[in-house]
């Protein structure tokens, strides 16, 4: 294997993220997927939105382009048509890819655009001091929601699923190894690729609803079991079952698989897909 | 030698675009710009271009943006509220300089006015649109002819100045088919590629004519690109040095070349006891008003700015000197009369002509202004 750090930008650290934030876990386990590809680095562009996860793209030494908030699957979608040799990877976050960019989200799943996108599910709003997101879940504590989130929270694959994603899938940033294969397994998929990263946010969702350190946070995500699972877990699913029954939703693995037609834009002759 | 054809204002900007080296199309349906989308997805398949719809004209811009980034050259086209939608990436083109081309075939607003009548109401969105400190380059096409080869000239800016170039007629101006010739040869620029070791590329390095030269993804340059205040690698940086001086290189790079950029065209204004500044369609019909106002012995002549930002003060200071009045007739309550005003510095009686009910000025309407301000003058 190469060594992890041809793929960095040491000089571009320290990185913004704070302790027990497990979106550099992602970030590793993407690069491990980039090398085990062994894609050409030249050749693959990251773009993201706004938000901690997007700031992961900064970090990466790949071509780079850190967007504007939510529209990093719009952007990609003008550069993949533009240069369809590239291996378009959008690294998005719950807020930035199911807030403000859920349509541009949707149509790019619609289209079946050849990209992947990465969406580091933290259930917060990290970068902008932890308001409540639309993957918040019923009744966890936010700075904009202080007596417990009301608002029903989306799950971002069934969503994804619904929009006709080619390729779905969930991994817990808890399992790095499951994780690179995932990814390895989307980037090479024909099609739009979704994984959802189920991540965490210590700083903030753990500290308002008591759900633990990172590593606390991490462990939770492993237990489908809500009597043994951290409150994270519990917090995520306890307004969709009773709480004697195993925890729905949190599937985990390729969700999603099948192969259409590919979007390439309205183009002459043949197109340089491979 | 080439023929006349009937054109359509659209169909011009599309043919102008495709005769550019337009090889990538984004947008999203509007009235009365759509007709520049009907085209580009009839011209650009056998450009070795793409086209494609996007979901709204927020996606649109930042479709254009990605696909210039990838090295092509891009555009979109829009009117009113589709306009709105896009400042924001008006502003994030302006900052991570990438060269592309918005097209805003306006309409009567606010909001959704007045979807099929004309308008010169969006003068100062497309100036001032987007948030942040930030230079303009605005052209201001006045026919069908014109349309044609302003598209072309947007580009030319778009890639010499490494920024948004933003086109702004009205729907009479894109409705309206009349004979033209469109001409055989044109003058093309290209961005200023990288070159070198990529090691030591920096995607913003600061340069004598202030604008860096471009990589494109895919080329083997590996390099960020943000809307965050960067450094010349591209990176975010919080450094007030670093990031005034951005600032500063952003605004200098098209204001410190003005004289590349701005385009007037003036009628019989050297020996006019007054002037008349109108720009898109009002201007074609103040020149028939002018040329009919010096038939019946009042000393008129025309200003009409073809780049319309950066503002062509200097040619209204020249202008004020001249004359002794200078009528402002545009399609809105007020836009660039202000600027008219600044630039005019109390050398000239500024005289509004200002009218936002979709109306459009015929040159009729403005002899008889044109006669009535005569009138006044003569008579004290």
């Amino acid at each position: 294997m190469t060594d992890i750090k041809t793929y960095l930008r040491e000089w571009a650290m320290p990185h913004v993220l704070c302790p027990g934030c497990a979106h550099g876990i992602v970030l590793r386990s993407f690069l491990e997927a980039v090398d085990q590809l062994q894609l050409e680095q030249d050749k693959v562009a990251m773009v993201a939105g706004i938000g901690c996860s997007s700031r992961l793209a900064g970090y990466a030494d790949f071509c780079t382009l850190h967007g504007t908030h939510g529209r990093a699957p719009a952007f990609a979608t003008g550069l993949k048509l533009a240069r369809p040799e590239l291996d378009v990877v959008v690294v998005t976050g719950d807020g930035d890819g199911l807030a403000i960019g859920g349509n541009h989200l949707i149509h790019a799943a619609r289209r079946n655009i050849d990209i992947t996108v990465m969406l580091l599910n933290n259930s917060i709003y990290g970068m902008t001091g932890g308001q409540a997101a639309p993957t918040t879940p019923q009744g966890a504590v936010a700075s904009t929601t202080p007596s417990g989130n009301t608002e029903a929270s989306f799950d971002a694959c069934a969503l994804l699923q619904g929009a006709g994603a080619s390729f779905v899938a969930r991994v817990l940033a808890a399992n790095p190894i499951e994780m690179t294969k995932v990814m390895a397994d989307a980037i090479t998929h024909p099609g739009f690729s979704f994984i959802e990263v189920v991540s965490d946010c210590p700083e903030y969702f753990g500290r308002y609803n008591k759900a633990g350190g990172g590593a606390e946070m991490l462990v939770s995500l492993t237990s489908r079991d809500v009597a043994v699972a951290g409150p994270l877990a519990a917090k995520r699913f306890v307004n969709h079952v009773p709480s004697s029954e195993p925890p729905p939703g949190m599937d985990t693995g390729v969700l999603q698989r099948e192969v259409r037609p590919i979007f390439s834009g309205i183009r002459g002759g043949d197109t340089d897909e491979s | 030698m080439a023929e006349a054809q009937l054109v359509q204002g659209n169909e011009a900007c599309a043919l102008g675009a495709v005769a550019a080296g337009c090889n990538f199309y984004g947008g999203y349906p509007i009235t009365p710009s759509s007709g520049i989308a009907e085209q580009m997805v009839r011209f650009l398949p056998g450009a070795d271009g793409v086209f494609v719809q996007m979901e709204d004209e927020i996606a649109s811009l930042a479709a254009v943006i990605g696909a210039s980034l990838a090295g092509s050259k891009a555009m979109t086209a829009t009117s009113g509220p589709g306009f709105s939608l896009m400042q924001e990436h008006i502003g994030y083109a302006v900052m991570a300089e990438v060269p592309c081309v918005i097209v805003n075939v306006m309409r009567g607003g606010p909001s959704t006015g007045m979807p099929t009548s004309p308008s010169q109401g969006d003068m100062m969105q497309a100036r001032w649109g987007t948030h942040g400190d930030h230079s303009a380059i605005v052209l201001a096409p006045s026919s069908v002819g014109e349309v044609y080869e302003l598209t072309v000239r947007a580009f030319n800016l778009a890639e010499r100045f490494r920024t948004p170039v933003i086109v702004v007629y009205d729907e009479i101006v894109g409705h309206t088919r009349e004979s033209v010739v469109l001409p055989d040869a044109l003058e093309i620029t290209d961005r200023v590629r990288a070159e070198g070791d990529p090691e030591e590329f920096r995607p913003k390095a600061i340069t004598p004519n202030g604008v860096p030269p471009q990589a494109a993804f895919g080329d083997g340059y590996r390099f960020h690109v943000t809307g965050l205040a960067h450094d010349e690698r591209g990176f975010p940086t919080e450094d007030s040095q670093v990031a005034g001086a951005l600032l500063t290189r952003l605004h200098s790079k098209v204001d410190d070349h003005e004289d590349e950029i701005v385009d007037v065209e003036t009628f019989m204004i050297d020996d006019a006891d007054l002037a008349i500044f109108a720009y898109g369609i009002v201007g074609r019909s103040a020149r028939e008003a002018v040329m009919e106002a010096r038939a019946s012995g009042i000393k008129a002549g025309l200003i009409r700015p073809r780049t319309v930002w950066p503002f062509p003060a200097e040619h209204i200071a020249r202008a004020a000197e001249q004359v002794d009045t200078i009528i402002v007739a545009e399609m809105n309550l007020g836009q660039m009369i202000g600027e008219v005003e600044r630039a005019a510095q109390g050398q000239a009686e500024i005289v509004g002509h200002l009218r936002a009910d979709g109306e459009p000025m015929t040159p009729a309407h403005l002899l008889a202004l044109i006669t009535n301000v005569e009138a006044d003058r003569k008579q004290p």
